[in-house]
């Protein structure tokens, strides 16, 4: 396959493009792969990207009931950040991050990393305390973070207001190379990756059973046919209950309902991410200019992808309150996406009750920024059977009630 | 040019005049006018840059699916970007400027994008930008950002207001055209409590516009009718600048009405957010018309033929004096029979159907025009405006036949129904290849509660077209709107008469000529907005972007602020073609509220500032504020932090209140201190469940501390629990924990144990509770008199009710400080006259009122622990060494089983020990106690954490508590704690319990 | 924004009065239970697509905490009914397998 280059673009200019390839091939499936991996999202393609890169097993078929990135990768707020509290969480997302640094040039896709630099603001004492807690935490973990001033954060956000009335702010948890991304370009990067390794993605095919013989997993029934396997990965994210359920077990997931908006787009008024935890808001720019707007999750279990509204008041009540300029700016667009929770809200990473099936799910609201850490361990714990990164994030912590909770410092939103 | 004429107008005041501003140029406008139809009367076609390549935009539409004719509009703290000229009404002042463009307008630095438009089609920044690594954050993005983003940011605080509204209606009708005004005047009629709304300022759509009869006459008397007979149903309500937003599950919808956009200096708020739950919605919201795609149809002065007609009919204007029509079915012709009759030249109607049209084609030629079948437009001549169009065949690959002097296009390619709030909620549609357009498919329509469809469509919206098959679908939906909400009618109101021109079907073009090739292609756009080409759609798809989304995505087709109300179907033809497959195959993207744009003011509403969140007050908080406090947030509580005086530091404030509070008297607002009442022949039973220790042995008449973990095992909350009778405790909460706890107890009592005689009220807000701390505090009391407060007749942990200075109080002597304290519990309107009371008797012994931060550090200073601070959704009782308040005795309490996990009863979890600093120094919040080398993902191990960490005013040093490996058996031990500020404190483990550790102070 | 209707006091409330809480007809598993029963009944919750029983509280409303039986795929509320049952009424069952064929209500595990 061409390399991308702007010596490409220009070839292809002289002939009108027609001279382009497919990003990647779209094959039937073959009767068996060393490995299947269900769901071509970013975790899934990841996954698959680095079992080839890292571990040369590159007989994989990627599996996707709709079109390759269209779930949580294409419906997030883009954010990336690694200033976690507890070392499992820190230790991941930092390692997805600094693959996020050289991700457009190992995948030779522009992924549009931009490590604009996150704040998470704190708005009452107890937040104070808690983000300082991280600052302390992250500086043990390698994981680069600042607790800044109130004036610190106003030069980095000239458009914010200190002085709220209720909540004023009083401090923030700076992280200078978090950022955001292109999150279509990361699974259409890892896509075309994969496939230049031989991989086969196969879009519009649905996993509809998992078989197994004498407690070891063999293949999956697909509406495109049967196809056998040594090794599955369920990287389904909010279907991760569905498909389980399918395998024979039952994960401790539950699916949500997670809101998001976008503004019509404005000349660049804000150049790092913000996140106010308190009020419930969080804000980024992105390149086209769109304000990018993240909110709650519904209460309940909801499979629907619909943008719903009283959390997106509250959203945007958080952010005119903490943005007073935002309220002459207009909500463009609203949607949903469906989240998977798990009893402690961080991801499962893990074997699963059935040899030779390994599961990844459970990253809640913050999945996207975890992609490429999420995939390099998964690669590995499926290609060696353990590893570091996934260690604690197995099923067994919910038996022996070894949580890894990132709520304690009021992180809770991603 | 474009121009004001001198016939047409039917909007217009033209006896009044009325002036504006565009990027500094005075203009001429009259009251009706919309901005677009304004600028164009004053020859303005140029009005804004697109998106990527800064082309020459012009106005192409005259309503809500304008791409291009976006201003920012007004000026400082009423500015507003991106503002869509076509739904701007005109107002005396108007002050606008056009944008994306740098330094001006007419010349546009940022248009070297256009030039270079070959090396930039759709994707390419995926495909370069990529080294060095550093330059994508520091050189291309800020120039992309730069570039990108449209209108320029606001930059002063709103000073507008906003406002919401709640409504309930049977049947909401949304879009105030013909069919609308029917469909609302068939339910209404029927019984149904009815809101029609209409997104412009005026009623009847595009009908009076398009021509033909109802009942014989003309269709603005329908109209006028129709209105006249709603305004008198007091069941009906009308509103006009009011759009269906979104519509939402089980049948809630949003409308947004636009209540001074159009005289910015009437008083009131601005924008009017209407939340309705609706029975039954008809989306009554017409069509749009498309595009055709040939070369250069983004040149300023192409335009939608139904746009060209509406502003020659509506506001007497026209685009231009030779105007070429372009289309592939009939309604384009009624555009030009409409120029013809006002005075205009049609040099030529070039109908891409080799069989051309039906009566209305007899009409066009009757009138002198010129139609030529099955020929197309090869490319339009201009630059900033039109000058020509080069004809060719439809079916060829453009070879020019004949090229003709033009200085306007009136494209047609057919009309669209408006299904977005159809589909918002999970409407489908269907693919009329007749129609060759999408319509709702009425078998599966959005499912509310009850799982039966809650939206119907009416109209041109459902894919009628012809004037008697709109009114007759509008009526009966109408009805069956009223029937679905429950309403039957009497007697059904019948669908009037209605005649327009028979039409002939359309033809699908997408591409016009059929042939073009790659040059052509590059210069046919679909998103005039976004600058897509039909080119870059069909390299997505070789490029294997085959999904519509994955095409969307890649292109940025249909992703502008119009949301692709012009380009979405074109582009996914496009898309089609490419793949060859058929259009159904591909599918649409997902339509997402709101229909457009709505401001994000209006969604927060009246909320802001104060106001933000509601407040919660004690009945104490208006001395607080008089004093001048330092307030903290606490939930939706605002609790006094300190009361600073004057010159004072929050710090000396702080360790001023603990001093005089430790030498003689404190006092503490403590009513947001949670209270809830546990009563019933069950409820020690109840409170056994509930808490890690044994509360049914309490006797009345005594206090216990109790401490509460959730099912999980952790720590949620603790407080003080007196016994009132043998039904009745009362639970003292933490002050953020109230709600969560007694949502926490009524989930038991309603789902688990149902069978338990125990009630619970939550009366955390029917008391005011002040604590009287220190010393002095029984000297206070006693001297307010009216009770028995000694060391005897109220013992440590007792509680008693009785009167203080003669209003009725109860008592309990407990302590959260280590002091001779008493927390006095009244009637919350009796709140501040206690408290003033207590402040007049207190003053011999300059009694201090304290707040929060004082509350911290003297039950620091006690080893006390705090839940949010020693706890953090982690920590379970026996980290805290509080195997003491853990009832061996239990069978079961809540929390109990999981605390027998091993990760649970591991001895390794850190326990609490205090610390001291070796130099009295203050340790660092939230720091970490590093262990030896690092783990396996390379991060440094620890072996424990500071939890509290405070100066001790009492004991002048740092104090800490903290959480430390094997800490309590570790007494002595020096550790090195590394703080963020490239200091290294160290601190020797000692008891938590800092200060008089036996009791004596409280004891008294 | 779901409507519920609350069996208590009969309202018909909007999501915003209403706090979800997760499963309905939860087995409590206390001290005794094995590992395996204590985590299932804490964290393997069912999470269907498709029919749904769950708890709701009316919380800006009467306080009581109710059951609803829903689609999670369409949103569609079969019904609601009171908190103090082990298992949905016979009517709403029957209400639901007519609506979706093929669902029955699953046999109470070890309820004694």
């Amino acid at each position: 396959m061409k390399r991308y280059s702007a010596f490409a673009i220009a070839r292809e200019a002289a002939r009108y493009h027609t001279g382009w390839e497919r990003a990647w091939a779209s094959p039937k499936p073959k009767k068996k792969y060393d490995v299947i991996i269900v769901g071509a999202g970013g975790h899934g393609l990841a996954t698959a990207y680095y079992l080839g890169k890292n571990f040369g097993i590159t007989n994989v078929a990627v599996l996707e009931k709709g079109w390759l990135g269209g779930g949580n990768t294409g419906r997030n707020t883009t954010i990336i950040r690694s200033n976690y509290l507890q070392d499992p969480s820190a230790a991941i997302y930092e390692k997805a991050r600094s693959l996020y640094e050289t991700m457009s040039q190992d995948l030779n896709y522009n992924v549009m990393f931009s490590p604009r630099g996150v704040i998470m603001l704190a708005q009452t004492e107890h937040e104070v305390r808690g983000y300082q807690r991280t600052a302390h935490a992250n500086a043990l973990q390698g994981v680069k973070t600042e607790f800044i001033s109130p004036q610190k954060v106003k030069e980095l956000v000239p458009i914010i207001n200190l002085d709220g009335p209720r909540y004023p702010v009083l401090g923030g948890l700076w992280q200078e190379r978090g950022g955001t991304a292109r999150h279509d370009a990361v699974a259409w990067g890892y896509a075309r990756a994969c496939s230049q390794m031989g991989m086969d993605i196969i879009q519009k095919c649905e996993v509809t059973g998992v078989r197994n013989e004498g407690g070891k997993v063999v293949g999956v029934e697909t509406n495109q046919g049967p196809i056998d396997c040594d090794k599955l990965g369920m990287v389904v994210a909010g279907h991760a209950g569905v498909l389980a359920e399918k395998a024979g077990f039952r994960l401790p997931i539950e699916s949500l309902a997670l809101q998001a908006l976008v503004s019509e787009p404005i000349k660049p008024c804000m150049d790092v991410v913000v996140m106010a935890n308190t009020v419930h808001g969080y804000m980024s720019q992105s390149d086209k200019g769109e304000m990018v707007i993240g909110g709650g999750t519904d209460g309940f279990n909801n499979y629907t992808q619909r943008g719903s509204y009283h959390h997106i008041e509250e959203t945007v009540r958080a952010l005119v309150e903490t943005f007073p300029m935002v309220s002459r700016l207009k909500m463009l667009r609203q949607w949903g996406g469906i989240v998977d929770m798990t009893g402690d809200r961080s991801p499962i990473l893990s074997k699963a009750p059935i040899d030779g099936i390994f599961v990844n799910c459970g990253w809640g609201t913050g999945g996207f920024k975890a992609i490429p850490g999420s995939g390099w361990a998964m690669a590995e714990l499926m290609a060696k059977g353990h590893s570091p990164l996934a260690e604690d994030f197995g099923l067994n912590r919910f038996t022996e009630g070894r949580f890894i909770d990132e709520s304690v410092a009021a992180g809770v939103a991603h | 040019m474009s121009t004001r004429l001198s016939s047409g107008g039917r909007l217009l005041n033209k006896g009044k005049q009325i002036s504006f501003a565009f990027n500094g140029k005075q203009f001429q406008g009259f009251e009706g006018d919309t901005l677009a139809s304004a600028l164009l009367a004053n020859d303005q076609m140029l009005v804004g840059r697109s998106f990527k390549y800064h082309r020459p935009r012009g106005i192409v539409a005259s309503g809500a699916e304008e791409p291009n004719a976006l201003v920012g509009l007004g000026m400082g703290s009423k500015f507003e970007p991106n503002q869509r000229a076509t739904t701007t009404e005109l107002f005396d002042g108007l002050n606008c400027t056009s944008q994306n463009h740098w330094p001006s307008l007419e010349f546009d630095i940022g248009a070297i994008n256009n030039k270079m438009a070959r090396f930039l089609p759709a994707g390419f920044y995926y495909k370069t930008f990529m080294a060095p690594r550093a330059a994508w954050k520091h050189l291309f993005e800020p120039i992309v950002r730069q570039s990108a983003g449209l209108g320029a940011a606001p930059k002063d605080r709103d000073a507008d207001r906003y406002e919401h509204y709640y409504a309930f209606f049977d049947v909401v009708v949304i879009g105030g055209g013909v069919a609308g005004l029917q469909s609302a005047l068939a339910a209404a009629k029927a019984g149904a409590k009815v809101l029609l709304m209409e997104q412009t300022a005026h009623w009847g759509g595009r009908a009076p516009v398009d021509g033909g009869s109802i009942d014989g006459a003309p269709v603005d008397d329908f109209i006028a009718a129709a209105l006249a007979e709603l305004k008198g149903m007091e069941n009906v309500t009308l509103r006009t600048r009011m759009m269906g937003s979104g519509v939402y599950d089980h049948g809630y919808m949003l409308g947004y009405e636009r209540l001074t956009d159009h005289t910015p200096d009437m008083a009131g708020p601005r924008h009017r957010l209407w939340r309705i739950r609706a029975k039954q919605i008809v989306t009554a919201t017409g069509a749009i018309e498309r595009p055709l795609s040939f070369a250069g149809n983004d040149i300023p002065g192409v335009m939608l033929a139904g746009a060209l007609r509406d502003y020659v009919v509506n506001y007497g204007v026209s685009a231009g004096d030779r105007v070429v029509v372009v289309t592939n079915n009939d309604d384009a012709y009624r555009t030009a029979l409409a120029l013809k009759e006002h005075g205009l030249e049609v040099p030529v109607l070039l109908d891409a159907r080799p069989e051309g049209a039906g009566a209305l084609a007899d009409e066009a030629r009757a009138a002198g025009i010129r139609v030529e079948n099955g020929k197309a437009i090869a490319k339009v001549q201009g630059g900033k405006r039109v000058t020509g169009v080069a004809i060719c065949n439809q079916s060829g690959e453009g070879a020019v036949l004949e090229e003709i002097a033009a200085d306007a296009v009136a494209m047609s390619g057919g009309w669209s129904p408006v299904v977005h709030l159809w589909s918002h909620c999970g409407g489908k549609l269907t693919w009329d290849d007749a129609q060759a357009h999408f319509r709702p498919d009425n078998s599966r329509p959005p499912l509310g509660a009850d799982g039966q469809g809650f939206v119907k469509v009416a109209g041109a919206a459902n894919g009628e077209f012809g004037l008697n098959a709109i009114m007759a679908d509008a009526t009966a939906v109408g009805i069956a709107a009223a029937e679905a909400a429950g309403i039957t009618a009497a007697t059904k109101l019948a669908a009037p008469a209605a005649e327009s021109a028979a039409e002939a079907n359309p033809a699908a073009v997408w591409l016009m000529p059929q042939g073009a090739g790659p040059a052509l292609r590059m210069k046919a756009f679909l998103d005039y907005q976004n600058d897509v080409k039909v080119s870059d759609v069909m390299l997505a798809a070789q490029e294997g972007y085959e999904s519509v989304e994955h095409t969307k995505r890649y292109t940025t087709l249909g992703m502008a602020t119009d949301q692709g109300k012009l380009s979405n179907i074109n582009g996914l033809a496009t898309l089609a073609h490419s793949l060859n497959v058929d259009i159904p195959q591909v599918g649409t993207t997902t339509f997402r509220p709101p229909y457009t744009p709505i401001s994000l003011g209006a969604i927060a509403g009246e909320a802001r500032d104060e106001i933000f969140q509601p407040l919660r007050r004690t009945p104490i908080h208006d001395w607080h504020e008089e004093q001048g406090a330092f307030f903290e947030p606490v939930g939706h509580w605002r609790r006094p932090y300190c009361f600073p005086r004057k010159g004072e530091t929050h710090a000396q404030a702080v360790s001023r209140e603990i001093n005089q509070t430790r030498e003689a008297l404190g006092l503490l607002d403590a009513s947001t201190l949670g209270k809830i009442i546990v009563k019933g022949p069950d409820a020690g039973k109840f409170l056994d469940m509930l808490y890690t220790n044994m509360m049914s042995t309490l006797k009345p008449g005594k206090c216990r501390y109790g401490l509460m973990c959730n099912e999980n095992g952790f720590l949620v909350d603790d407080g003080v629990v007196a016994r009132i009778d043998e039904d009745t405790f009362l639970c003292h909460t933490t002050t953020g924990g109230a709600d969560r706890i007694h949502g926490h107890m009524e989930d038991w009592l309603q789902c688990e144990w149902w069978d338990w005689k125990v009630y619970t009220a939550n009366v955390t807000e029917e008391y005011a509770q002040i604590a009287v701390v220190g010393p002095k505090a029984r000297e206070v009391l006693e001297k307010l008199g009216g009770m028995d407060v000694s060391k005897e007749g109220l013992k440590f942990m007792e509680w008693a009710d009785g009167e203080l200075a003669g209003i009725p109080v109860r008592a309990y002597r407990i302590s959260f400080s280590g002091e001779l304290s008493y927390e006095i519990a009244v009637p919350a309107s009796l709140g501040r006259a206690l408290w003033d009371k207590l402040l007049e008797a207190g003053a011999e012994f300059n009694v201090m009122p304290y707040g929060t931060e004082a509350l911290h550090v003297m039950r620091a200073e006690k080893g006390f622990i705090m839940i949010g601070d020693e706890t953090d959704g982690t920590v379970i009782p026996q980290d805290l060494n509080m195997q003491w308040a853990i009832s061996k005795k239990k069978e079961d309490f809540l929390g109990k089983r999981a605390q027998m996990r091993t990760h649970m009863a591991d001895p390794n979890r850190w326990k609490l020990v205090g610390l001291e600093t070796l130099d009295g120094s203050v340790l660092p919040d939230g720091a970490y106690v590093p262990a030896g080398g690092t783990n396996a993902n390379g991060q440094r191990n620890t072996q424990g954490r500071v939890t509290s960490t405070y100066h001790s005013p009492t004991l002048g040093k740092g104090i800490a508590m903290a959480l430390v490996h094997n800490g309590p058996d570790r007494m002595g031990e020096v550790l090195e704690i590394p703080g963020t500020d490239g200091k290294t404190y160290k601190a020797r483990i000692c008891d938590p319990v800092f200060y008089d550790k036996d009791g004596e102070k409280q004891n008294v | 924004m779901l409507i519920l209707e609350c069996p208590y006091c009969g309202v018909q409330c909007e999501e915003t009065e209403l706090h979800a809480d997760g499963e309905a007809h939860l087995k409590r598993f206390g001290p005794g239970s094995s590992d395996d029963e204590f985590e299932g009944y804490l964290f393997r919750r069912e999470n269907p697509k498709g029919v749904h029983f769950e708890r709701w509280r009316h919380v800006n409303g009467c306080g009581k905490y109710f059951h609803a039986a829903r689609c999670t795929a369409t949103l569609e509320v079969f019904g609601t009914y009171s908190a103090q049952t082990l298992e949905p009424p016979k009517d709403l069952q029957d209400k639901i397998s007519a609506k979706r064929p093929g669902w029955t209500w699953r046999e109470l595990k070890g309820e004694g």
